[in-house]
Parts: structure tokens; sequence; C-alpha cells
């Protein structure tokens, strides 16, 4: 115990000497949290339109200032040229244009029915569907405004149609910071708990006192308990910082017990830190443990649910993702914090992180030796 | 009793091979180099006995361990200074110490009166961190810190390389200090000058052991008459004499050739002879007592 006791005294020693660690440690992660959370939005607002008048009736014009009304449309010109909006779509300038023919109206009145041509820059593929979705039921909204104008309350009423209202559980209001808090959190006690583990065991081996360790009759056990102990700590405490700020600044619902979520957490970290121990082992220099790292890290967080969805991907991803800490921790973390779940909704997903702990850990201490 | 045995033990790294049939035995108390340039297989020498790596063949034990199965016995009987400063840097000498100590499960006051002589003299900069020492200084820290749990036998990989000169006067003086207290110390090096301070020493060149012997025997049995020679242009007259029939071999020493001939008799007359042919002025040519890199070259040849 005396042995262990003085392997963290002294690992807590190091980092707190390390003058460029501890700013990475403590300040890093919450300029992220803040940046990241305002940043990482998926809401629209503000998409450039154009559009193309070519019937100039009251139709169309009314048409057009229902979207000038809309806060997600920001009309940006009205033009009678297809090719000068179609620059402008080329140069970026506008997301979408809607073309309106001339006729359109006559059309309207004459054969109850005209078309308007819409032309939506797909570039970001996310993008360019919400913005054809929001046209759509501008749209739609108009063409129900016609009906009830041109045939009278009595006859629109007459139309029978089921209403759909909706309402948004465990985030009525859709905001995007509830959602994403929890799940970045997770990120920035990730990234710091691999990299660091990662990097320390490597570490000793480049300067050479890995060699000097190993002839020493210290047990591989109190080595490597030494070794992970200290970050487990720093993980933790972040986590407990990170709460507290995603509180206060972005007043991140907790409706479940916080206490699960550091128990949850206590049990991920140790999964982390396992396969950073392992990646420690693999490594020959800090370099190569940084692109390790960074390999897993970039993988295990485009897979997690932070920003699609996991239900939405391929059977075989959903399977392949089995085997990413990060969507266990992001999912009991939205569960608990979001919904209110208890033990008894998460105890498959803190199984799952028991074995998965285990197991990195046993293959990690299965591979350091104390040998060169 | 031999406190360490080794007995033909070699190494290879894929291809190349470190080391190759190496045995001998180190007597209790006793201070045993292995003497060799770079890359001569030391290093891959003392991993092996320090149960860092394991040999391809062959077996060595340390006071009757092995070095395979009682691996753990043995990390608690040696000192290991590895030839890389292996300290932590960022903790402070006194902090690197106890950290040293209590991995061993003991504590600095247990042991202090082994470590106070060398330790004495870095204590002024105890609350300094070891980056920050000097050479000599990290080189005492390291002998500290390998003394601290007070092995048996100590193996220390090349302890003065890169030190000064008046450091490593003292260190060796160190080293005999300890070997009075009856610690058996294995140290290699680099320098042949510092083969005649220890009691016996192993030549070892590409992974082979040359010979074995005490410094004074192995001079001793230098077979052949050494000269050295000095006339003129220290260039010119090495190749003249590496050209001329009668030399066996001539190699630089400071600011003469060591010269030795193939016929021992007239061999001076021979020689004097040649270089005034050779168009050499001022020629001095004096015998002298050859020493340990002489029968290194000799050896080697």
């Amino acid at each position: 115990m005396r042995t262990i006791k003085f392997i963290i005294q002294k690992e807590f020693k190091q980092i707190f000497r390390n003058k460029s660690m501890l700013p990475i440690i403590f300040v890093v992660p919450f300029v992220q949290l803040i940046i990241l959370v305002h940043a990482a939005t998926f809401e629209m607002k503000n998409i450039d339109m154009y559009v193309v008048d070519n019937d100039m009736s009251s139709t169309s014009r009314q048409l057009i200032s229902k979207f000038g009304g809309s806060p997600f449309f920001r009309l940006k010109k009205t033009t009678f040229s297809i090719k000068e909006a179609e620059a402008a779509l080329l140069s970026d300038e506008a997301d979408v244009v809607m073309v309106i023919n001339s006729g359109m109206e006559k059309s309207l009145v004459r054969e109850n029915k005209a078309s308007v041509q819409l032309l939506v820059n797909a570039i970001n593929g996310t993008v360019a569907g919400i913005s054809n979705y929001y046209v759509m039921s501008i749209l739609a909204s108009y063409n129900k405004d016609l009906i009830t104008k041109w045939y009278g309350v009595a006859q629109s009423s007459q139309i029978k149609q089921i209403n759909i209202n909706y309402s948004f559980w465990y985030n009525p209001e859709l905001n995007y910071k509830t959602y994403m808090v929890p799940g970045i959190l997770v990120l920035l006690v990730t990234i710091i708990s691999l990299f660091l583990s990662g990097m320390n065991l490597v570490r000793e081996k480049e300067i050479g006192t890995i060699e000097q360790i190993n002839v020493t009759p210290i047990h591989k056990y109190q080595f490597i308990i030494g070794k992970l102990v200290p970050f487990w700590i720093i993980a933790m405490l972040e986590l407990a910082l990170g709460l507290t700020l995603g509180k206060l600044l972005f007043n991140i619902p907790i409706v479940g017990n916080i206490f699960l979520v550091f128990a949850f957490a206590s049990v991920y970290l140790l999964a982390v830190l396992g396969i950073g121990l392992f990646i420690s082992t693999i490594a020959h220099n800090q370099l190569q443990s940084m692109f390790f790292s960074f390999f897993f890290m970039l993988v295990f967080i485009l897979m997690s649910g932070l920003f699609t969805s996991v239900e939405s991907m391929p059977d075989w991803a959903q399977m392949l993702d089995r085997i990413n800490p990060i969507y266990y921790f992001i999912r009991v973390m939205r569960m608990i914090l979001l919904k209110g779940s208890t033990f008894k909704n998460i105890v498959s997903e803190f199984i799952s992180i028991s074995i998965y702990a285990i197991v990195v850990l046993s293959l990690a201490v299965w591979r350091y030796r104390k040998t060169v | 009793m031999k406190t360490v045995t080794v007995n033909n033990i070699s190494k290879s790294y894929s291809e190349v091979k470190a080391i190759e049939n190496i045995s001998f035995d180190v007597n209790e108390a006793e201070i045993f180099g292995l003497i060799g340039p770079d890359g001569a297989g030391k290093t891959t020498i003392f991993r092996i006995l320090t149960t860092l790596i394991l040999a391809d063949h062959g077996n060595a034990s340390l006071l009757n361990y092995d070095v395979v199965k009682d691996y753990k016995k043995i990390r608690q009987i040696i000192g290991y200074m590895p030839g890389r400063f292996s300290l932590y840097q960022d903790l402070t000498v006194e902090e690197n110490l106890n950290f040293f100590a209590t991995v061993f499960g003991t504590t600095i006051k247990e042991n202090y009166d082994l470590i106070k002589d060398i330790y004495q003299q870095i204590e002024p900069f105890k609350k300094r961190r070891a980056g920050a020492l000097s050479g000599g200084m990290k080189q005492k820290l390291a002998l500290s810190c390998a003394l601290i749990h007070k092995p048996e036998i100590l193996i220390l990989d090349e302890p003065t390389t890169g030190v000064d000169a008046v450091s490593r006067k003292e260190f060796w003086e160190m080293l005999r200090q300890l070997k009075n207290r009856g610690i058996t110390i294995l140290v290699s090096t680099p320098y042949m000058d510092e083969a005649s301070l220890c009691d016996r020493v192993a030549l070892i060149q590409k992974g082979k052991i040359m010979q074995i012997d005490t410094p004074n025997k192995i001079v001793n049995n230098f077979e052949k008459t050494l000269y050295a020679v000095r006339a003129g242009n220290i260039y010119r007259l090495l190749q003249s004499l590496r050209e001329s029939e009668l030399t066996h071999s001539a190699y630089p020493f400071g600011q003469y050739v060591h010269y030795t001939a193939k016929e021992s008799l007239n061999d001076v007359a021979d020689l004097l002879d040649h270089l005034t042919r050779n168009g050499f002025q001022n020629i001095e040519i004096q015998e002298i007592k050859p020493n340990i890199e002489d029968c290194f070259m000799a050896l080697m040849s």
C-alpha cells in the first residue's frame, strides 16, 4: 500500500510541475465546452434566399412575404433572372432559390394548381434537408390560407384531416444546449483521461526511467494502479467541474440522480484509462501514442451518437458501437440528466461498461511487461 | 563462492548478434570491468543480468539466483544504474531518493550510512530538481538511488560516460569504498584508462570476450616490445609505418605512434633505418610499457 501511495504522490507531483499540463487539464476543456456548445448546433437560422418572381401577381407577392415573415429565412434579393439566382447559389450567396414562373396565379385560378421551383444548395446535406423542410412547411401553410380564402371557412372545415400536434418529451423546447452539454462533457472527460494515460507510461519509456523502475521489486499491479489512480481522480474532478459549469452557464436540467452519473463515470473511466494504458504499452514514444489515441478518439466520437443518432446508423455500425465506450456514457448521461433514469434503466449499460473495463484493463496489464 | 556466474550466454536482435557465448565469473567484493568500445555488447550483458531481457542461450546467476527463474529475488539484491540517466528529472534530489527507497520497501534513514559519503556531496542541492543537476551530480544521485536498498551487487552501465575528469576520479574512488564494504561491483566503460582501476577486466569486442584477467596480467601478457615513435608529421609517419614490411602494428596514441615490429631482433635499428630512408627527421624512438589500450589493439588485430 505504501508503495502505491508513493507512486500516486509522485505522479501528482509530476503532473503539477509540468507547466503545460495544468492548463491542458483544467482550462482547455472548459474553453472547449463553452465554444463547442454554442457552435455545435443544428438549428437553422438565417437561410439566405433568392426569389425569382416572374409572375408579379398578388399571389406570388403574398407567398414571398410569407417567407419574409419567417425567422428562418432572410430574403436577400428578388430578381427576374434565373441566371443571376443560380450564380448566387454557386457563389454561396444564396442557400435557397425559389423560382416562380410567370402565369402562376393564372394557372392556380384556372386549373386549381400551380408549381414553384425550389433550388437548394446541398453541399451540406443536413442543411439542405432542413431548409427544404422549412420551405415545404411554409408552402403548405400558404396553401391552406389560399383554400380558406377562396372557398371560405365552410369549405375548408369540410375537409377532414388529422391534426398533428407535437410534444417533445425530456426537452420540450428542443433546446440544443440541453442536448449537447452532457455529450460534450463526456468527450472532454474522455479526451483528458485517454490522452494523459496514453502518454504517461510512454513518457517513462521515452526518458528511460522505466528501465530503472523495471529492475526494482515493484509489482506490476502496484505500478499500474499508481499510474491510473491520479488520472482517474483528475477526470472525476473534471466531470464535477464540467457539470457545475453546465448548470451555471447553460442551466442544463439535472432530472436524475447526479450520483448515478458519477457511479457510472467511475467505471467508465476505468475502461478509458485501460485503453490509454494499452496504447502506451504498444507505442514507443509519445508521438505514436498521440496518433493512436487520436485515431481511437475520432472513431469513437463520430460513432458516439453525439452529433448523429446511433439508431439511424446501419446495423453493423450499431453492432460496432458496442465496443465504443463513449456511446455508452453519452447515452447514460443523457438518460440520467434529461430523463431522470434510475439505476434500473441503465443496468444493461452498466454491465456492458463493467465488462468492457475488465477486458481492457486485463489486456493492458497482460501487455505491459517489466522488460525492455 | 562466485558472486556472479555467466555461462555461454548469447543474444541476437533479429539478424544482429549482440553477444555470443559470453562466460565469466565475478568474485565477491571485487570490481569487475567490462571494457570495450560502443556496440561491443556491454549493455546487453547487463540487461540480461538485471533480468530486463532474456538471453537466447546459456544461463546466468547472481548469488546462485537464476536470472530467469529467480528474477524477483534478483531485483532485490542488485542495484542498477542504466547508461542513460534514468531518474525523474522533474522530481527533486530528495524526492527521487525517497521514491526509490519506498519502491524497495525501505527508507533513506535505514541505509543512510551506506550512501552518506556520496549523498552528502549533493545534499546541499536536495531541493533542486534532478534535471537541473550537472552531469557529475546526476551520477552521484543515480548511484545513491541504486544503493539505497543496500544491494549486494552493483551493476553500473557506463557510469562515467560524459562526466568530467575530476568527477570520474571521484566516482572511482567511491566505487573503491563500496567495494571495501563488501559490495560486488560490475562496471562497464569504453575508457581504457579506467580498466586499471578494476580488480579484473574482460576485454570485449563485437559481442565476444577476448580476454579476462587482472589489468596487470593483461599488460604483462603483451608479447611484443612496444615502441613509441615520433618524427615530424604524425600522419605521414603512420602511413609510412603501415606500408612498411617490418611493421606488425602501428596506431596513433597522443603525439606518438605506437609501434610493434614483426621481428623482435634488431627491431630498433631496422625501424630507424626505414625511417631515415624515407626522409624522416628528428626521429625519436623509445621503448614503453604497454597499457590496456595497447593490449586491446593487439587483441583486435
